[in-house]
């Protein structure tokens, strides 16, 4: 019992399961899965696919938080990202070739890895704090994006493409299987090789690794890579769920509910030790929220509040450090009290 | 207290004692520092002296013990407490804010009033006052980045007169001020000390604390040696109290060791004119195969940064290493590594054990780090390697499981000497592998690497215990002020001679 009250896991997931039992009490139809034509429905499906986007930034964020870095582009990429495959759709003579749409996104997401490199060369390379590297992109990324489009939201009308966001595949939506295929991909790499625990070793400590002749350079630099090329997949979803680019709109503060959702799944900021289980539940826990709010009928006016109040809550009730501060606090104080009287005596 | 001829103490520090989990980092240490006097505070890395400074200033809380200023007893919560007792200090690196100009550092907190607002004139006026009675002509409204380090140093102590500074602590006040810099600092102290200022002065430069103290406390192992007036202590004897001369049960390691080196052949590393300005004088080295060279020399003589250079883990801007007779390129540890050499450094914290990471992913760490992030080694391997080394370097707690963080000083610096030897490198250099931690760890270490060189590895070992380096080497590399002055055969070589050569050799004049 113990051994899975002190999992890393437990709390967030607790916080997740509470979250689905609030809303199936409140409605018993939330989870309630119903199947139409062999295709899965109901407010859970829906939460699966539309954290897709969010669960690829949130894996790559993970990846780069991991060698203590921060990648603030992300959501720039995913509108640079979508705005090139909708440009070379739209541009093409038959947008509703699978093959036009499969090097739409292909160009894209090859973009979106050079937008990733670029990072990774600030950071790793010219030794840029990563919060400022990223940030010149979140700024002049969506600008790219702005100029690539002409400055007008490209729409399409092109069957191939509004799959990715809407269709479905062996009865689950394809969005879903995206991240699903992206969280499994990655969970391998990082664990059948030696990448995650030297990753973890760079995030720990960056000198102790390069004095044990750790590539930290490069293990910088293809975290910023795998980031930016996850955002690219997540901006050809949001494109495809709209079916347009939206170099405006696309993947806005997205960077931030991604860093929320590695905050939530366990994995420090301090870099380290990283947990792609722990950020897949952060996503879904933040994913459940906003359906959640959606499914009880929560004022727009109040949603943000509604929001705010309920991360805090799983925030402070996971925080090991909070835990431990108020037992070191409370010994503390007792021992204050002690050396107090001690003192007397003397 | 007698009525003597002597001034109270300002400092008073009795049976201090502070202990950090599994080391006793002060034992029952008494210090006194009385108004009027510049007193050098002497130890060897890990003798306690920053930890005695920082009980001073507040930093840290005393486990037993009791500090009195001026008479009152004190108990420092806060490094803000000590500043309203009276006790400043003047750190290595300035802690002042280099975007505000001279005078806003000098005052900051203390700025003239007038009204609701501050009169900047009567401010930079008052700043002024205060540095020129340091001898110091500056424009008080240029910003202190434009200064050098030198005068940033003065400009602090300027700011430690105005919180009206009784004690005034200098922790390394001069390793990186040139001569002339450090005579215009050291006029400074002096001047303080004869207005009555009590002035700790700490600094690894042996000339320089002759040059200024009038007492010397030391400290070894976190014990109080001994407290002396500066024309009782020569520099040898001071050295010798550093160092200690500890008896322990390891004469079998000296027998070992003490055998006959072929240096005919190849030697397996050769650097040559290997130096950094500003870092180390160039310098020479040769290992042959089997062979332990011990580099002996004080704190900050260049004895690490000489390894560093030869392991890529800085670059040097001159001079070149050949492996086996070959040249070879060392700009980044992983190109020594590949050329099978390894160093363990002397900062396990901060630049050996991975924290977070397990024992035994700590240990895989240099062998995987080797095999690139690819080839993960396999689990079944990993575990045979660590399980290896556990039970040979007798890593406790064995288990390869715990996070490494969590284990003592001893037991880290075991973990860390098997990440390297399972690298199988050629030649190792273990920078402090013994410092700070107990006697039966630094046993096993010993008893390992003598075995290990029997075998033919070559090894570089530094310590600042000589009896240690004496024991260990066959051949003994001295170091003083960032320079190499000479190389001793161990085995005609006493304590005694070692300690002399530290300290007087070339230095026609000196002792």
């Amino acid at each position: 019992m113990t051994a899975i009250y002190k999992h890393r896991l437990f709390w967030p997931i607790v916080a997740l399961l509470t979250l689905i039992v609030v809303n199936a009490v409140a409605r018993p139809q939330f989870i309630k899965i119903t199947m139409r034509d062999g295709e899965l429905y109901g407010p859970l499906i829906s939460i699966l696919r539309e954290s897709a986007p969010l669960m690829l930034v949130a894996l790559g964020m993970t990846i780069v938080i991991a060698t203590r870095g921060i990648d603030l582009s992300v959501g720039a990429t995913m509108a640079v990202s979508g705005a090139v495959a909708l440009t070379i759709i739209d541009g093409s003579d038959d947008p509703g070739n699978v093959g036009t749409v499969l090097i739409a996104c292909v160009v894209a997401v090859l973009v979106s890895l050079v937008l990733g490199a670029w990072n990774g060369f600030l950071v790793s390379v010219v030794g840029i704090q990563p919060i400022i590297a990223t940030l010149v992109l979140m700024l002049a990324g969506r600008g790219v994006a702005l100029l690539i489009t002409g400055g007008f939201i490209t729409t399409v009308n092109s069957e191939p493409f509004a799959f990715i966001a809407s269709g479905y595949l062996f009865a689950l939506p394809f969005a879903f299987l995206i991240g699903l295929v992206a969280i499994i991909v990655l969970s391998l790499v990082e664990r059948r090789t030696a990448l995650g625990v030297l990753t973890e070793a760079v995030g720990i400590n960056p000198e102790a690794s390069r004095l044990a002749g750790v590539r930290s350079r490069s293990i910088i630099w293809g975290a910023y890579m795998v980031s930016g090329m996850l955002a690219g997949i997540a901006g050809l979803i949001y494109a495809s769920n709209i079916k347009a680019a939206d170099a405006n709109a696309a993947g806005v503060f997205i960077e931030l509910y991604a860093i929320l959702a590695v905050v939530l799944g366990g994995t420090s900021l301090n870099g380290g030790k990283f947990s792609i289980a722990g950020t897949v539940v952060g996503v879904l826990i933040i994913q459940t929220l906003e359906s959640t709010i959606l499914f009880l009928g929560v004022s727009s006016a109040q949603s943000p509040v509604f929001f705010a109040v309920v991360v805090v809550i799983v925030v402070i009730v996971q925080s090991s450090r909070l835990r431990d501060g108020l037992a070191a606090l409370s010994t503390r104080l007792r021992s204050r009290s002690e050396a107090d009287e001690k003192v007397e005596v003397a | 207290m007698t009525a003597d001829i002597e001034v109270p103490p300002i400092v008073e520090m009795r049976g201090i004692t502070i202990r950090f989990p599994g080391v006793l980092a002060l034992d029952n240490v008494d210090f006194t520092l009385r108004p009027g006097e510049v007193h050098s505070l002497m130890g060897e890395n890990g003798a306690g002296k920053s930890t005695l400074i920082k009980a001073l200033t507040g930093v840290y809380a005393i486990d037993s013990g009791s500090i009195a200023v001026a008479g009152e007893r004190q108990t420092f919560d806060t490094a803000a407490d000590a500043q309203e007792a009276g006790i400043s200090t003047v750190y290595q690196e300035v802690n002042l804010c280099t975007n505000l100009t001279v005078g806003e550092n000098v005052m900051l907190g203390h700025e003239k009033r007038r009204g609701t607002g501050i009169d900047w004139k009567a401010t930079h006026r008052e700043a002024a006052r205060h540095l020129d009675s340091l001898g110091l002509q500056l424009d008080t409204r240029s910003m202190l980045s434009n200064h050098s380090i030198a005068i940033q140093q003065l400009v602090a102590i300027s700011r430690a007169m105005v919180l009206d500074a009784k004690v005034l602590i200098l922790d390394e006040p001069t390793s990186s001020l040139d001569r002339g810099e450090v005579e215009q600092l050291f006029g400074v102290i002096r001047d303080l000390r004869d207005k009555g200022v009590a002035i700790l002065f700490v600094s690894h430069f042996l000339d320089q604390v002759y040059e200024i103290s009038d007492r010397i406390t030391v400290l070894r192992n976190g014990t109080l040696v001994g407290e002396y007036p500066i024309e009782e202590l020569p520099r040898d004897a001071l050295v010798t109290k550093m160092i200690g001369r500890e008896l322990e049960d390891l004469a079998a390691i000296a027998n070992s060791s003490h055998r006959s080196i072929d240096r005919t052949g190849t030697p397996v590393v050769k650097a040559t004119g290997l130096g950094k300005r500003g870092v180390l004088e160039p310098a020479d080295l040769e290992i042959y195969e089997g062979e332990v060279v011990g580099i002996a020399g004080l704190l900050g003589s260049g004895r690490t940064e000489l390894v560093r250079l030869l392991y890529g883990a800085d670059r040097a801007d001159e001079g070149s290493v050949e492996v086996h007779g070959e040249h070879a390129r060392l700009h980044q540890p992983r190109h020594a590594i590949e050329h099978r050499i390894s160093l363990s450094s002397e900062n396990r914290r901060e630049e050996g054990v991975v924290a977070d990471l397990t024992v035994a992913e700590n240990i895989v760490l240099g062998m995987q780090a080797r095999q690139g992030w690819l080839k993960k080694i396999p689990k079944k391997d990993q575990d045979a390697v660590v399980q290896e080394y556990i039970e040979a370097l007798g890593v406790r707690p064995a288990n390869p499981n715990a996070l490494v963080g969590n284990l003592s000083g001893g037991n880290q610096q075991k973990v860390l000497l098997a990440r390297w030897l399972a690298t199988a490198p050629e030649l190792l250099v273990l920078d402090e592998p013994t410092r700070g931690i107990d006697v039966g760890a630094k046993a096993d270490i010993q008893r390992k690497v003598a075995e290990l060189s029997a075998q033919g590895l070559s090894v570089i070992f530094i310590s600042s215990e000589l009896e240690e380096v004496l024991r260990m080497a066959q051949r003994v590399v001295v170091l003083r002020d960032r320079k190499k002055i000479g190389e001793l055969e161990a085995a005609t070589t006493d304590l005694d001679a070692l300690i002399d050569y530290i300290a007087n050799a070339g230095e026609g004049t000196a002792a």
